[in-house]
């Protein structure tokens, strides 16, 4: 039977507060994340330990994805160092995505076409500024394995309504997104359709509110979620903390974040109800294994929400979000050669390095002569995305342009091979020769007007 | 190699240049004449069109190449080429020359060294964002790369580049055509706001406008235009590997200045750096470069640097001034035109024209630049006879 048999998670570490310093606030990506990058490293977390070309598929659920067409999950098979022939597909559109992106991937393993599947979901989604709707909404990315050895929580069955309504939406072309007055929208949106999936649901499986462990629900806000996990029959220890205030409201992440953060507490024999709403609802039953309590080293939800730093400004947050009109056009320049990156994709996307056969040096980027020993196209691959490096030395670059200056940058050692990048997330205070970072996928520009990704360096924390 | 190639072979008898700075009133053409017919009177040259057999000329931000020069100075029916080398370009370009007549092809050959980069609207070279690694492609971030282990290292600090802006703000006041005449202190540098750490305002050179040019002939010739002729020893350039991507690199040094000084040395007969030679012009681009190429040329230790900057050693009155007419940093630095602006310096300080800034007993100059990330040095040694 499918299930999940790995999960992982990605919060940024900036927090915006909601009011006073100290009190409610939510999470929010730094200005070199977006949906992407932030799946990319919510994929790295739940791929700890794991051989990356045993990965089949990739699903990648976002609504607030930077293409219209052009693949995410494509870019984030790269950036994973995946196989050539792993089946990628996006989720989109709707805050069910999530979900959407779970089931399609759990109905691959039931049937065959997929051994293991990585489901990731990601959103960064924008409401108009200052306005209540904004305060909600929080930045995250949630990744799941799945498959049919190994599982940590095996895949029940499912329940879904479909529904058209007005009430949450974002046009092409609109960065905002927009919702219908509150109280018509709670009621006969979220609501109705989440009480008509779980009642479906729980009645098909033949099981009680009160067998449910812990109910992993979506809520548009706080008291919406209260509202509704009462009126399904649940006791507050029975519902997983929504985490408004602390993150918010991560779109088509949401439910997934919830879910991992469900998983982490890694009890055997847990029956968790996975609820997200959009356009309908979607309701699944899973039930925890022993294999639950054997899962380590992942980071998940709670290691990423105790990592954290304040946005230093409101203001701040508007201008990395390009709200705000600045001197500097960051979507300037004609940006990338699609010929030049055709041809250092495995170098810049993968961040794959070459180790010489005959000497050993690893070297960075790709060569045809050995920097060490001169041999010629003597070399073997090595991914340096997941390995741990070393700062050899740095600079605060105040004239290169950037939101946030200084601009951190220097030579990291990974391997013994040298790397000239910029160090993300990072408190210039704390750069030290030889501190350890590890390495995170990014935005580097907008050049063109496009989002174009790099690595960066950041503190291993 | 053979080091002996070229040794006295060549003799500088003209050299012009025109006032750097930011000549938003010039074109190209307006610098390149001013630097070439400076050249020329120097020279006594009174037909440039009969005299001139070949021009090598240098720029790294040229918009019309070769023509530019041609062009300017209607130097037609005659060979002109163009060199790029990074901010080794100008040396480069001069070591063309020195090649083409010491092998004999022509008698007297014209070397221009030129470049216009206020035109371009911004301060520090663009960046062209076509990919997506090498960034931030500042100037004062790859050169402050090395800041972080030597000073860690050696126990040097912001103070010991401030005293380098100081000793070449002084210098650049004594120079009529430099660009900026200001006399600062070392709590200006120091207070001054970063550009990329450690580097604030002082520690980097001014990027400006500007051409210089030579006028090179055959030693047997020399004579018949002018006495004080002074003569090429040496002209080496080295290229090192990336910083940025070197497997090896310590981030003490930049090697490619240690690569081109041992061939220029080796040419020249010089063993001993500090004593042999008499007055130097070294790449300060930004002031961490200077204090890197007293050690990488061999003018004082590995880690000493900061004693002989508080000891004087490399003022106008040290035992071996460096930048006299201030450096790129008050000079200025249109990176095409700095070696030959380099060479010019030398050759009047030999000639004793260096006015308030003329050091004593200068008999062997040497000058010196490095561009790229840094990837690219020229080293030439110009001597009386």
């Amino acid at each position: 039977m499918a299930g999940i048999t790995g999960y992982g998670a990605y919060v940024p570490m900036l927090r915006l507060a909601l009011g006073k310093k100290g009190g409610p606030e939510r999470a929010v990506a730094n200005w070199d994340e977006d949906a992407v990058t932030m799946a990319v490293a919510a994929a790295i977390d739940a791929l700890r330990g794991i051989d990356r070309a045993s990965v089949d598929a990739v699903l990648f659920a976002s609504t607030s994805y930077p293409f219209k067409e052009k693949q995410g999950a494509a870019i984030i098979a790269k950036a994973l160092d995946l196989r050539r022939d792993v089946s990628t597909t996006d989720v989109g559109d709707s805050l069910r995505a999530g979900t959407n992106a779970l089931r399609a991937g759990l109905d691959a393993v039931n049937a065959g076409s997929a051994k293991r599947v990585l489901v990731l979901a990601a959103d960064t989604r924008m409401a108009a500024p200052r306005t209540a709707l904004e305060a909600n909404i929080g930045d995250g990315a949630a990744a799941f394995l799945l498959g049919a050895d190994d599982v940590v929580a095996t895949f029940e069955r499912s329940h879904t309504v479909s529904d058209e309504i007005i009430d949450v939406w974002r046009a092409d072309g609109d960065p905002f997104v927009h919702t219908w007055e509150d109280r018509f929208v709670v009621d006969h949106g979220y609501r109705d359709n989440v009480v008509e999936a779980v009642r479906g649901l729980l009645t098909k499986a033949g099981v009680a509110p009160k067998d449910v462990t812990k109910a992993v629900l979506f809520g548009p806000d706080a008291r919406s979620h209260a509202t509704v996990a009462k009126k399904l029959g649940f006791e507050g220890a029975q519902v997983q903390e929504p985490l408004f205030g602390r993150l918010g409201n991560a779109g088509a992440a949401f439910t997934p974040l919830l879910l991992a953060a469900a998983l982490a507490e890694g009890k055997a024999g847990q029956r968790l109800l996975v609820v997200s709403y959009g356009d309908g609802a979607d309701a699944l039953l899973f039930t925890t294994t022993p294999q639950a309590e054997r899962l380590e080293g992942r980071r998940g939800v709670a290691w990423h929400l105790a990592r954290r730093a304040e946005m230093p400004s409101y203001d701040m947050y508007l201008k990395f979000r390009q709200l705000l009109a600045t001197e500097h056009d960051r979507r300037a320049g004609a940006g990338l050669s699609a010929t030049k990156h055709f041809r250092d994709r495995d170098s810049d996307i993968t961040l794959r390095a070459q180790k010489c056969r005959r000497c050993g040096q690893v070297q960075f980027p790709r060569q045809r002569v050995c920097y060490k020993c001169f041999a010629k196209d003597e070399f073997d691959a090595v991914r340096l995305s997941d390995k741990v490096g070393t700062v050899k030395s740095f600079t605060f670059d105040n004239f290169a342009g950037s939101p946030n200056p200084p601009l951190v940058a220097g030579i990291v050692d990974v391997d013994g091979a040298r790397l000239y990048i910029q160090m993300t997330d990072v408190d210039p205070k704390e750069v030290k020769l030889g501190m350890p970072v590890e390495l995170t996928f990014r935005k580097i520009h907008e050049a063109g007007g496009t989002p174009n990704y790099f690595w960066k360096s950041t503190p291993l924390r | 190699m053979n080091k002996d190639a070229i040794r006295d072979k060549v003799a500088i008898v003209g050299m012009g240049c025109c006032k750097f700075g930011e000549n938003w009133d010039k074109d190209p053409q307006d610098m390149i004449v001013e630097a070439a017919f400076e050249a020329y009177a120097d020279a006594g040259i009174q037909d440039p069109q009969r005299q001139i057999e070949a021009v090598f000329c240098g720029a790294q931000y040229p918009s019309k190449g070769t023509a530019e020069v041609a062009d300017a100075l209607k130097l037609f029916n005659r060979p002109v080429s163009m060199v790029v080398n990074y901010c080794a370009t100008g040396t480069d370009a001069f070591r063309y020359g020195v090649f083409a007549v010491a092998c004999g092809m022509y008698d007297t050959v014209l070397v221009v060294g030129f470049d216009k980069p206020k035109d371009r609207g911004v301060s520090g070279p663009s960046v062209a964002v076509t990919g997506v690694r090498g960034l931030p492609a500042t100037p004062a971030g790859w050169f402050s790369l090395c800041a972080a282990q030597y000073f860690q290292t050696y126990g040097a600090g912001r103070e010991d580049l401030a005293r380098i802006a100081v000793k070449n703000h002084h210098n650049g006041t004594l120079a009529p055509k430099s660009m900026l005449k200001r006399e600062i202190t070392i709590e200006d540098a120091l207070n001054a706001r970063i550009i990329s750490w450690p580097f604030g305002l002082y520690d980097c050179a001014a990027q400006s406008d500007g051409a210089a040019a030579a006028i090179i002939t055959r030693r047997e010739l020399a004579k018949g235009f002018r006495d004080d002729y002074v003569l090429v020893r040496a002209i080496a350039i080295a290229l090192g590997p990336n910083p940025q991507e070197d497997p090896d690199f310590d981030f003490l040094r930049w090697k490619p200045s240690a690569y081109a000084a041992e061939q220029a040395y080796a040419q020249a007969g010089i063993t001993n750096p500090a004593k042999e030679i008499s007055v130097a012009q070294v790449h300060d681009c930004f002031t961490l470069t200077e204090l890197l190429a007293y050690e990488d040329l061999g003018f004082c230790e590995k880690g000493s640097a900061k004693e002989h900057i508080k000891s004087g050693t490399f003022e106008l009155t040290g035992s071996l001034p460096v930048n006299t007419d201030g450096g790129l940093k008050t000079f200025g630095h249109p990176t095409g035109a700095t070696g030959v602006r380099m060479i010019y310096e030398n050759y009047k300080q030999l000639q004793g024209k260096a006015e308030q800034r003329q050091v004593r007993n200068a008999t062997v100059g040497l000058s010196h630049n490095i561009g790229g990330a840094p990837q690219a040095c020229g080293v030439c040694i110009v001597a009386l006879p």
